[in-house]
């Protein structure tokens, strides 16, 4: 039986960058409990004779021909960014991280 | 924070307590014409944001669909590599929130691969082989870039705020990951600069992507440890970005094992983070604490359905593997007849492409190697540029090899051409013509000279016509002088004798 602690989610929450109350953090505990707890469910259902799958559609090799095809115009891309400058999108500075 | 000296152990005494244990990750940019997921360009240089589209800004609905040719590339890359191509594979999505990705997570691989479980064997200047084993290669997209504005220095610390410019986000990257580099101790930083020169020419050689570490699209990342000697467990490990050319990568290094050194000589704990390599001082310095694999929530990508490469397309791509360096090098001895110092020589010269080039314009493989070799890599070093960035051409090389094979230049006239080309007055042809450098072959004016030198020395003509042949020497002399250095010595002599003896 899933169990899922308020230290998890205060972990999931700051990987996730959500600024989450004391109270929240007791509420979506029980909430994503609830949520592992139906998931769990499947597992049950699920002999060794299912193997495991990430896809429904039994599809393979996808591919696409390398192609340049039209994407959108600057003007287009940064229309819906909160800040622009120089062409770019702008964003806080980011604090003692470097990807 | 910064490091003085005093936080660096001696070299000799790291290697004296420890064994370096290296870890390599080169990223590699391919050259395909569009994205790993969407038909957006790759070119570099473009204006900020103008190669993007809804898949590579991560806008929702916008659906990925895997370019082919970059799986294309990624086998063969695996192939060169020795590796083995996985029978089936999925991307996954590796969840974390920084403002260079767009959709809040990349698309790459985790646990499933395409390539994995090969090698690559590298030689070091003096000739020891190394082989490095390779983890894996997998496939996964590049990151937007930022640009750090403001603050006092406008590096990230000081930074007010970051510009982001979508143009990379979604280029095709593969990722090859050594497996842990052991034993190489005082060499580690010597290897570690090897390995990356081998992949770079390897993946040159594979025509997959343009491998310019100053442009960004070959990138290596050093993981590196130390252990007390003769452990077999392996210590906490750092990781260093931002290496961005050869010589980096092996100060890089060397600079990490010291670093390490004093903080364990010390009695510290090695931090496992990232750490910034700063190309001016030859320091590194701490940057984010790494997230576990844990943290980045891997899952399969659900947009992305499973790949499967077939048997036979894996070996049809294998027989599009082109000559390996490896191979090239070894043919290229036996076609030379080149001894394992002569081969090593012309490889750490960095002149195997350009000798190959001017044989092929048909000059002889002794007098191509002579030139790149031995004259023109002295150029190149007194003018501390790469050889291949010297301003004459493999063809003009040839050119001048040919003057002189055919009698039309001596050695010393031949490099006054060279310097001619070098220095921008044009074609070998031309330098000969505007510098006056052609040899006097002509017998008439030879004779002339001669007749002169003769007439000026008679007692030694006279020894010559007693047949003292070896007298002819100052006649000889007389004439070089005459005709500049210009006459062909040998010819000389010939016609000296030949006036005498009549
Ligand atoms: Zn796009």
């Amino acid at each position: 039986m899933p169990n899922i602690s308020r230290e998890e989610v205060a972990h999931l929450a700051r990987l996730a960058r959500l600024a989450v109350t004391e109270a929240e953090l007791d509420k979506f505990a029980g909430q994503l409990d609830v949520i592992l707890q139906s998931v769990a469910r499947v597992g049950e259902v699920a002999a060794d004779d299912i193997p495991p799958t990430s896809h429904a559609v039994p599809l393979r090799n996808v591919f696409r021909a390398d192609e340049i095809r039209p994407g959108l115009t600057q003007e287009q891309v940064l229309a819906g960014a909160p800040s622009v400058e120089d062409g770019r999108f702008r964003v806080p500075r980011i604090l003692g991280e470097q990807a | 924070m910064s490091l003085s000296t005093a936080d660096l152990l001696d070299y000799d005494e790291v290697l004296e307590r420890f064994d370096p244990v290296l870890g390599l990750e080169v990223h590699v940019e391919l050259s395909t014409n569009t994205k790993m997921f969407c038909g957006c360009p790759t070119a570099f240089g473009a204006e900020p944001n103008t190669q993007v589209c809804p898949v590579c800004l991560g806008l929702p609905g916008a659906l990925p669909v895997v370019n082919g040719k970059a799986v294309e590339s990624a086998i063969r890359i695996g192939l060169a590599l020795g590796c083995e191509i996985a029978p089936w594979c999925r991307f996954a999505r590796k969840n974390y929130f920084y403002p260079d990705m767009p959709k809040n997570f990349q698309t790459s691989q985790y646990d499933e691969p395409i390539a994995f479980n090969g090698s690559l064997s590298l030689e070091l200047a003096d000739g020891t082989v190394v082989e490095v084993g390779i983890e894996r290669a997998h496939m996964e997209e590049d990151t937007g870039k930022s640009l750090h504005v403001g603050g006092a220095t406008g590096r990230i610390h000081g930074a007010e705020h970051s510009l982001l410019d979508y143009n990379r986000a979604g280029v095709p990257l593969i990722e090859i990951v050594t497996k842990p580099i052991t034993g190489t101790g005082a060499r580690a930083p010597e290897v570690a600069r090897a390995y990356v020169t081998a992949l770079r020419d390897l993946l040159r050689a594979l025509d997959v992507s343009d491998v310019r570490m100053d442009q960004g699209s070959l990138r290596c990342d050093a993981n590196v440890s130390l252990m007390p000697r003769g452990a077999t467990e392996f210590g906490t490990r750092t990781e260093t970005k931002n290496v961005n050319s050869l010589r980096s990568v092996e100060r890089a290094v060397r600079h990490e094992m010291s670093r390490q050194g004093a903080v364990l000589v010390a009695g510290g704990e090695i931090m496992q983070e990232t750490r910034h390599f700063d190309e001016s001082t030859g320091t590194t310095s701490a940057g984010r604490r790494k997230e576990t694999s844990e943290d980045y929530r891997y899952f399969p990508e659900p947009d992305l359905v499973p790949m499967a490469p077939s048997a036979d397309w894996v070996e049809q791509l294998r027989t599009t593997l082109p000559e390996l360096p490896w191979e090239r090098r070894k043919r290229v001895q036996t076609d030379w007849q080149l001894s394992d110092l002569e081969l090593r020589d012309l490889v750490n010269a960095g002149a195997l492409d350009l000798v190959a080039a001017t044989v092929d314009a048909g000059a002889a493989p002794d007098a191509a190697r002579a030139w790149w070799v031995n004259y023109l890599s002295q150029e190149a070093n007194s003018r501390g540029v790469e050889l291949a960035e010297l301003p004459i051409s493999p063809s003009q090389v040839a050119r001048v090899a040919a003057l002189v094979a055919e009698g039309e230049l001596t050695n010393k006239l031949a490099r006054e051409v060279v310097d001619g080309v070098l220095a921008g007055e044009g074609e070998p042809d031309a330098v000969v013509e505007s510098r006056g450098l052609a040899v006097v072959s002509d017998d008439t004016a030879l004779y002339a000279a001669i007749d002169d030198a003769l007439a000026a020395q008679p007692d030694v003509a006279e020894k010559i016509r007693g047949g003292k042949v070896q007298a002819a020497g100052a006649i000889v002399g007389a004439v070089m002088k005459a005709t500049k250095g210009q006459a062909d010595a040998k010819r000389v002599r010939e016609l000296v004798l030949e006036r005498c003896a009549g």
